[in-house]
């Protein structure tokens, strides 16, 4: 277990750091030094085995929340009158609540969106589903995830939540606060490419990251060190999973994602240059993002 | 009658049988005396024979005394203190290091070329050897003690200076080849000349150093500067004669060892049978002949079939002093393998493999690569060897691979400071170390121009520092601390007021004196042990 305490900088900026010291060394005098390079790539597996455990601690967290947002609405689904006697804003908020607060204060919002004292026994028992919820530790769905990390958008996560909790081949209308553009996806076809093995969250954004290190290593002169060198960081980077077959379809999935909502991933297929700020917009995007998003029906 | 013959004796018993008598009176007297003499005799042969043999037994031991003490050094310490020999307690209370020399420029814009990028004493100390980044080496010569100061040490002046190796380009890897000097090692002598071996990361060089001091001069046929005399002009006979002249040093290229390696040479080791060395590179080890530059035996290969499967790599390697059958290399990951050269011809299996487990609290994310070792180094014995790595230093006995016998921290405040290390690439400089003559004490570089010296026996440490504010003659060095915890005292340096760019990678010892070279960036500082 690697110890973070002690490190001032956190996984994402090692990795970055340690990939700018791997494109500087290809131009230094003296040619590609192997053992520094060597142990280069330990710090880069280092990093990317916390970066992938931290992001899938989060994702867990998030998880949670999304469970308890979507019992909320499930109760409220029981209840048509309610729904329509309450105002759609406040409906609205309720979820975005439960979608942006801890789920301590989901009860609070289903229970200010509840203004009718009608709905007041319902909120109550939603809120003790949420709490009840929020205190399982439930074993996350692995399709749930893979589905979030695939996506690489500041759009949240959490557009997709509430569909993929049930079948794989729900339709999820979702409506981007940020630009305000109201898209329909196929959650079926998302689920469909990464329903392949791989266990790991963080295996999506790795895999890109795998893709383009492959094109990089392309494009550099077919040298035995230098392309040894190349292969053996390639190597190093990925572990001993295969994921090859999963290569391919994610420039697909992302292509189509960056069609879909239109955000601005066009560093995403390029030089790998760009690639720590791609993990970092991941990061940063991911987190701010899924507050801000809301799911309609 | 029988009877009547005896009374009568008796019968007159005044009357003394004198003849039966005398000769009782006579023999008493002489043999009693020559009894005496006898007994005394015995007594003067034994002593003397006692006093000769303590005689014979001084003049031997005196003899060897005087043919052991052929070292200077060891006139100096009389054989009731046997401990303290020479070139011992460099690192206890008792030995105090004063500033002797400085060699270089002393501006602060530091070329790169002038970059110091190894030292190494001779075998006899009297040549000091250093190599620069920029393809040069520099050799020191001792000067002799003088008859006025016999207790200072003899300084050491530039002996010679040549151009070891120039920078190349690699047309079919589109590479260029550094022209740095990684590693110097010399040759035992064997005549009047002197042999080292320099090599940059591709060639390794093996140079002649010679004097002359004389030349021929009063040819018959040439005039002094060369040219034919004109035939007729000849009319007497001349034989040359060679004629004092200032004395020349000349350094010329015997053997050009190359194209024997695809990766970077770190490491060169001369075998003790003096007649084979070995050159090491990131993953494959050869093995030389010094007279035959054309082929080398590959003897080491941990080359993967897939690249992608690389792990570890070879980063020093060195020959036993004594066996020369037996060397070691140590790897990235902080592993030494002991191999010997009987068992097969390639040693890709080892015979002994040394690995200390790693600590699994302190597992970070750069535990890689400050387990990575720097430098191995065999004691002067055989018996030990000490490895490097980012933060410690590692005495290993060669008959235990579980873990080293001796560890010693050599900057452990820097545990906390590994991401700053990383970024600004300190996190990968190859610190070297090497045993004092009598493997009493080690020593190794560190950061801001300090640099450590452990004594195993008396189990004391010192820091001091190599810098030009301590650069008068013969002034004692004040031993430094860096300050670990929150309260810094006076005289104290805290961690970070540590200048990283001044960093002393290269340090070595005299064989056999308290005599120390620290290279700094550009700068050769030579300390000597203080005398009374």
């Amino acid at each position: 277990m690697i110890n973070t305490m002690e490190c001032a900088v956190d996984a994402q900026s090692l990795i970055s750091i340690s990939l700018m010291k791997i494109h500087n060394s290809r131009t230094q005098r003296g040619g590609i030094k192997l053992h520094k390079n060597l142990l280069v790539s330990y710090v880069l597996r280092n990093a990317r085995q916390v970066y992938i455990k931290e992001k899938y601690a989060e994702i867990y967290r998030m998880q949670q929340y999304e469970e308890v947002m979507t019992v909320c609405n499930e109760i409220q689904e029981l209840n048509p009158l309610d729904l329509d006697a309450e105002d759609a804003d406040d409906e609205e908020q309720a979820r975005a609540a439960c979608c942006g607060e801890e789920a301590s204060l989901c009860g609070s919002a289903c229970h200010r969106g509840a203004a009718q004292p009608a709905a007041h026994a319902r909120t109550a028992s939603a809120l003790l589903g949420c709490s009840s919820l929020e205190d399982g530790s439930r074993e996350p769905d692995p399709s749930y995830y893979r589905s979030c990390c695939m996506e690489a958008s500041p759009v949240s996560h959490c557009d997709q939540l509430p569909a993929s909790s049930s079948t794989h081949c729900n339709k999820t209308t979702v409506l981007d606060l940020d630009t305000h553009v109201v898209t329909t996806v196929e959650n079926g076809y998302l689920h469909q490419d990464c329903c392949c093995d791989a266990l790991q969250f963080g295996q999506g954004a790795q895999s890109s990251a795998k893709k383009r290190k492959v094109e990089f290593g392309c494009c550099i002169s077919d040298v035995e060190e230098v392309s040894d060198f190349t292969a053996a960081r390639k190597r190093a980077k990925r572990e001993d999973c295969s994921y090859s077959n999963l290569d391919y379809t994610d420039t697909s999935n992302i292509s189509n994602l960056i069609s879909i909502f239109g955000s601005g991933f066009s560093g995403l297929l390029s030089r790998q240059a760009d690639l720590e700020q791609i993990c970092s917009n991941q990061v940063l995007a991911s987190l701010g993002a899924w507050t801000r998003a809301i799911v309609a029906f | 009658m029988g009877r009547g013959e005896n009374i009568a004796h008796l019968v007159q018993p005044g009357r003394r049988q004198k003849t039966q008598q005398e000769p009782l009176d006579v023999d008493p007297l002489i043999i009693r005396f020559l009894r005496t003499f006898r007994e005394i005799l015995k007594f003067v042969l034994f002593s003397y024979t006692v006093l000769f043999g303590a005689l014979l037994l001084a003049r031997t031991t005196q003899q060897t005394r005087v043919s052991s003490s052929k070292s200077r050094a060891r006139d100096r310490y009389p054989l009731s203190e046997p401990l303290i020999m020479a070139g011992a307690g460099g690192g206890n209370s008792d030995v105090q290091w004063c500033f002797s020399q400085v060699k270089g420029a002393i501006d602060d814009d530091v070329a790169e070329a002038d970059i110091i990028s190894t030292v190494e004493f001779n075998h006899s100390g009297e040549l000091l050897a250093t190599g620069d980044k920029g393809g040069r080496v520099v050799i020191f010569q001792q000067e002799p003690e003088t008859k006025n100061q016999p207790q200072c040490r003899g300084e050491y002046n530039v002996y010679s200076t040549f151009q070891s190796h120039e920078p190349e380009f690699d047309y079919l890897k589109s590479l260029e080849i550094e022209e740095k000097i990684n590693k110097i090692r010399w040759l035992p002598q064997k005549n009047a000349a002197q042999f080292l071996l320099s090599t940059n990361d591709k060639t390794i060089k093996l140079w002649k150093i010679s004097e002359r001091d004389k030349r021929p001069e009063g040819y018959n046929l040439k005039e002094e500067d060369g040219r034919y005399r004109d035939l007729n002009t000849v009319t007497t006979l001349r034989v040359p004669v060679f004629r004092p002249m200032d004395l020349m040093v000349e350094a010329s290229p015997r053997r050009v060892f190359a194209n024997a390696h695809t990766y970077h040479i770190n490491s060169i080791s001369v075998n003790s049978d003096c007649e084979t060395y070995l050159s090491a590179d990131d993953l494959r080890i050869n093995l030389w002949n010094l007279e035959i530059n054309d082929r080398s035996f590959n003897i080491v290969d941990i080359k993967p079939a897939n690249m992608e499967e690389l792990t570890e790599v070879i980063t020093a390697a060195e020959f036993h002093p004594n066996q020369c059958n037996t060397f070691v290399y140590s790897s990235s990951k902080g592993t030494i393998r002991l191999c010997d050269m009987r068992a097969s011809a390639l040693c890709d299996k080892h015979t002994k493999q040394f690995e200390e487990p790693e600590d699994p609290n302190n597992r970070s994310f750069f535990s890689e690569i400050i387990s990575s070792i720097s430098d191995v180094k065999f004691s002067h014995s055989g018996r030990y060897m000490m490895t490097r790595d980012y933060l410690s230093v590692k005495i290993w006995d060669l008959n235990m691979e579980s873990r080293p016998v001796e560890t010693y921290q050599v900057h452990e405040y820097l545990r906390s400071k590994l991401c700053s290390l990383y970024e600004n690439d300190c996190i990968f400089d190859k610190f070297e170390c090497c045993w004092n003559g009598n493997d009493s004490v080690v020593m190794t570089g560190s950061y801001n121009n300090f640099f450590r010296m452990f004594d195993r026996g008396y189990r004391q440490d010192v820091t001091l520092e190599a810098s030009r504010e301590n650069s008068k003659p013969r002034s004692v060095l004040k031993p430094r601390k860096v300050s670990t915890g929150g309260k810094r005292k006076k005289d104290e340096i805290s961690v970070d007021s540590l200048d990283f760019n001044k960093k002393i990678l290269h340090t070595a010892w005299h064989p056999l004196d308290n005599i120390i070279a620290v290279a700094t960036t550009n700068n050769l500082y030579i300390f000597q042990e203080k005398l009374n």
